[in-house]
C-alpha cells in the first residue's frame, strides 16, 4: 500500500518532468526510423519485417533502454537525500524498503509506457503500410518488447544500488556511466579478444556460456536473437549468441536475479545508511 | 501511556566527532518544550535519531512506543516532523503534495486540504512547489506536520521564513495543540519568541545538555540579575545616588537613566529603598533576566574549565 502510494506520486513526477515524454518520443522515433529504414538493406520487405525489426531494435535496445533506466533510477536515493525530500518522506509511517519499492515501481512502469508504446507503434506502422506479419513473429516481438521492460527493470535495480552506495550525485551519475560503458561494450569486446585468443583451446562452450550469464545486456541479447526460430535466420552475425545453449526460461530467470539481487542489495544498503 | 518520547543516554558520534554526548531527558504528553542552543550543538542529530533517521551510538530512545533505531515506525502516523529546510518535491503541487502524505499517514486527504487554508496557501495549493518563495515552503512544511492530530510535534526551525502574522497564528495552532495533549519539541535560535510560550526549555551545547526545566527554574539556577532601570532626575554627571547601598553595581546609561544589577536576594531591598520617600526617581522599570541571558549564562558556565 504504502509502495503504491510512493509509485503514483514517482509517476506523477516523471509525467510533469517530461520524462515519460522524452523516453516514448526517442523510443518511438528510433523503433520508426529502424523499422523503415533497417530493413531496406536485407532485401526482405514485406513477409518477414517484423523479424528484421526484432533484429535491429534489440541491438538498439541494449545501447538505449540501460542509458534510460540508468539516468532514471541513479538519482532516486542519492538524489533525494540530497535535496532533502528523503528526510520528510522517511518521518512518515513508512519503511525504506517501502519507499524503495514504490521508487522501482514507479519507474519501471514509466520505462514500460515508453518502450511498449515506442515500439508497439513500430509494428502498428508495420502493418498499416501493409506488411504480412505472422504469429511466429508478433510472439517474437512481444517476446522482445517484455525482455526489453525486463532490461530496463534490471538496470533500474543497478542504478538504485549505485544510488543507495554513493556519497554524492556527481559519483553516482560517474559510476553509472561507467557501467553503462563496461556493460553494454567494454565487456563483449574483452570477451571477444579473450576467445580470439585462446582459440577455443582452453575456454569451453560452458565457460562462455558462464561469462555471458554475468552480464545482463548478454543475456537479453541472446534471448532475443536465438530463442525464436524465425529471428535466428536473421540474426547470422550476432557472433557470441550463435553457440550458446541457453535455454530462453534459463535466461529470463537469469534476468530476474539480476533485478532481485541488485534491488534487495540497494534496500540493505539503503536500511543501513544514515542521513 | 504519559511519556511521548524518552531518551536515555543517548551518545551519537561521527567518527571521532561526537554530535550528542549522553543525552537524556523525558517528554511527556501536552508538554511544550524549546530545544535551543548553538548551531551544532546537537539539535537537529537529536531530532534525526528521533526519527530514527540515524542510530545513537549508544543509549537507547523511544517514540510513541517504538524504537525509531530499529526501524520501527507505527507510533510515526502520530507524529509531525518539520525539518529545518523544508524541501519536497519541485513537480508537484501544494495540493498533491499534501494528499500525497496524508495517504502515507492514512488520513483523509480532504481534511489534510483544509490545512492549506489554515497556513494561508489556498491561493497557491494548486501551484507547483518549485515556484514555492521560501516562506511558502515552510507553511507547506508547517501543513504537513500537522496531518492527522499528531501526538508529538517535533520542529527543527519552524518560525524561520514565516512573516510576523504567521508566526503568530502558528504558536496559537501550537499551543492549542499542545493543550489538547500533543507534545510539541521545538528548536529554535528566536529566544525572545519563545520565552513566553515554552513551558520547558532544555540548552544544549556541544551535543551535551547543559539545563532542562522551566524558565522559572532555569532563572532561578542561574542567579542572575534582575535589571532595575530608574529615571532619575537632578543628578549630577558621574555622581551615583546617595540612597544606593554602596557596592550595588549600578550604570548610568545617560543623563537621568541608572540601571542596576539586583541579584534575586536584593531585589526587593533595592526596590524598598528606591521608592522610599526623598529620592528623585520619576520612573521605575523592572527588567528580569531574558532567555537570551539565562542561555548565555548556561553556555558560559559549560564553557568555563
Amino acid at each position: 500500500m504504502n509502495a503504491a502510494i510512493v509509485a503514483c506520486k514517482e509517476i506523477r513526477q516523471a509525467v510533469r518532468n517530461r520524462w515519460v515524454l522524452a523516453a516514448t518520443l526517442l523510443l518511438a522515433g528510433l523503433a520508426l526510423s529502424l523499422t523503415f529504414l533497417g530493413s531496406a538493406p536485407t532485401g526482405t520487405v514485406g513477409v518477414r519485417a517484423l523479424d528484421v525489426v526484432i533484429v535491429s531494435l534489440s541491438s538498439l535496445t541494449i545501447f538505449l533502454i540501460p542509458l534510460i533506466a540508468l539516468l532514471i533510477s541513479h538519482d532516486a536515493i542519492v538524489g533525494d537525500m540530497e535535496r532533502g525530500t528523503m528526510l520528510l518522506l522517511l518521518s512518515y509511517p513508512v519503511a525504506r524498503w517501502q519507499v524503495l519499492l514504490g521508487k522501482f515501481l514507479g519507474h519501471l512502469t514509466v520505462l514500460a509506457f515508453a518502450t511498449c508504446l515506442g515500439y508497439g507503434l513500430a509494428a502498428a506502422a508495420l502493418l498499416a503500410t501493409g506488411s504480412r506479419i505472422d504469429d511466429d513473429s508478433f510472439a517474437a516481438f512481444a517476446a522482445m518488447i517484455g525482455s526489453s521492460v525486463l532490461l530496463g527493470a534490471v538496470f533500474i535495480a543497478i542504478g538504485y544500488l549505485v544510488s543507495a552506495l554513493a556519497r554524492d550525485r556527481g559519483t553516482a551519475a560517474g559510476v553509472c556511466i561507467g557501467l553503462w560503458l563496461l556493460l553494454v561494450l567494454i565487456y563483449d569486446m574483452a570477451l571477444l579478444g579473450l576467445l580470439a585468443l585462446d582459440q577455443g583451446r582452453n575456454i569451453s562452450a560452458g565457460v562462455v556460456n558462464a561469462i555471458l550469464l554475468f552480464n545482463p545486456t548478454d543475456v537479453y541479447r541472446i534471448f532475443n536473437l536465438t530463442s525464436f526460430a524465425n529471428v535466428r535466420m536473421f540474426a547470422g552475425t550476432a557472433g557470441l549468441a550463435q553457440n550458446t545453449s541457453l535455454s530462453a526460461p534459463a535466461l529470463l530467470a537469469a534476468l530476474i536475479l539480476w533485478t532481485l539481487v541488485p534491488l534487495g542489495l540497494a534496500s540493505l544498503a539503503f536500511s543501513r545508511r544514515e542521513l | 501511556m504519559t511519556l511521548a518520547v524518552c531518551v536515555a543516554d543517548v551518545t551519537k558520534r561521527y567518527g571521532r566527532i561526537a554530535a550528542v554526548t549522553g543525552v537524556s531527558f523525558d517528554l511527556g504528553k501536552g508538554e511544550m518544550v524549546a530545544l535551543i542552543g548553538h548551531n551544532g550543538a546537537g539539535k537537529t542529530t537529536l531530532l534525526k535519531l528521533m526519527l530514527g533517521l540515524i542510530r545513537p551510538t549508544c543509549g537507547a530512545i523511544e517514540v510513541l512506543g517504538d524504537n525509531p533505531a530499529a526501524g520501527q515506525f507505527a507510533g510515526r502516523r502520530y507524529l509531525g516532523y518539520q525539518p529545518e529546510n523544508v524541501s519536497l518535491d519541485a513537480a508537484l503541487t501544494g495540493r498533491e503534495t499534501q494528499a500525497f502524505y496524508a495517504r502515507l499517514k492514512r488520513e483523509p486527504v480532504e481534511k489534510a486540504l483544509e490545512l492549506l487554508e489554515a497556513v494561508g496557501l489556498d491561493g497557491a495549493a494548486a501551484r507547483r512547489v518549485g515556484t514555492y518563495s521560501k516562506g511558502m515552503r515552510q507553511r507547506l512544511g508547517l501543513a504537513q506536520a500537522l496531518i492527522g492530530r499528531p501526538r508529538v510535534l517535533l520542529l527543527d526551525e519552524p518560525t524561520t521564513g514565516l512573516d510576523p502574522e504567521l508566526r503568530q497564528t502558528f504558536y496559537e495552532v501550537i499551543q492549542r495543540l499542545a493543550a489538547e495533549g500533543t507534545t510539541v519539541l521545538l528548536s529554535s535560535h528566536a529566544l525572545t519568541e519563545l520565552e513566553e510560550r515554552a513551558g520547558r526549555v532544555i540548552i544544549m551545547n556541544r551535543g551535551i545538555k547543559v539545563a532542562d526545566g522551566s524558565i522559572d527554574e532555569l532563572r532561578r539556577l542561574a542567579r542572575l540579575p534582575t535589571k532595575i532601570r530608574l529615571k532619575v532626575s537632578g543628578l549630577e554627571t558621574g555622581e551615583a545616588p546617595a540612597w544606593l547601598p554602596t557596592g550595588a553595581p549600578c550604570r548610568r546609561l545617560n543623563g537621568h537613566i541608572v540601571e542596576i544589577d539586583a541579584a534575586p536576594d536584593q531585589k526587593i531591598d533595592l526596590l524598598h529603598r528606591v521608592t522610599a520617600e526623598g529620592t528623585s526617581v520619576e520612573d521605575l522599570d523592572v527588567v528580569p533576566p531574558s532567555l537570551d541571558d539565562i542561555y548565555a549564562h548556561f553556555l558560559k558556565s559549560t564553557e568555563a574549565p
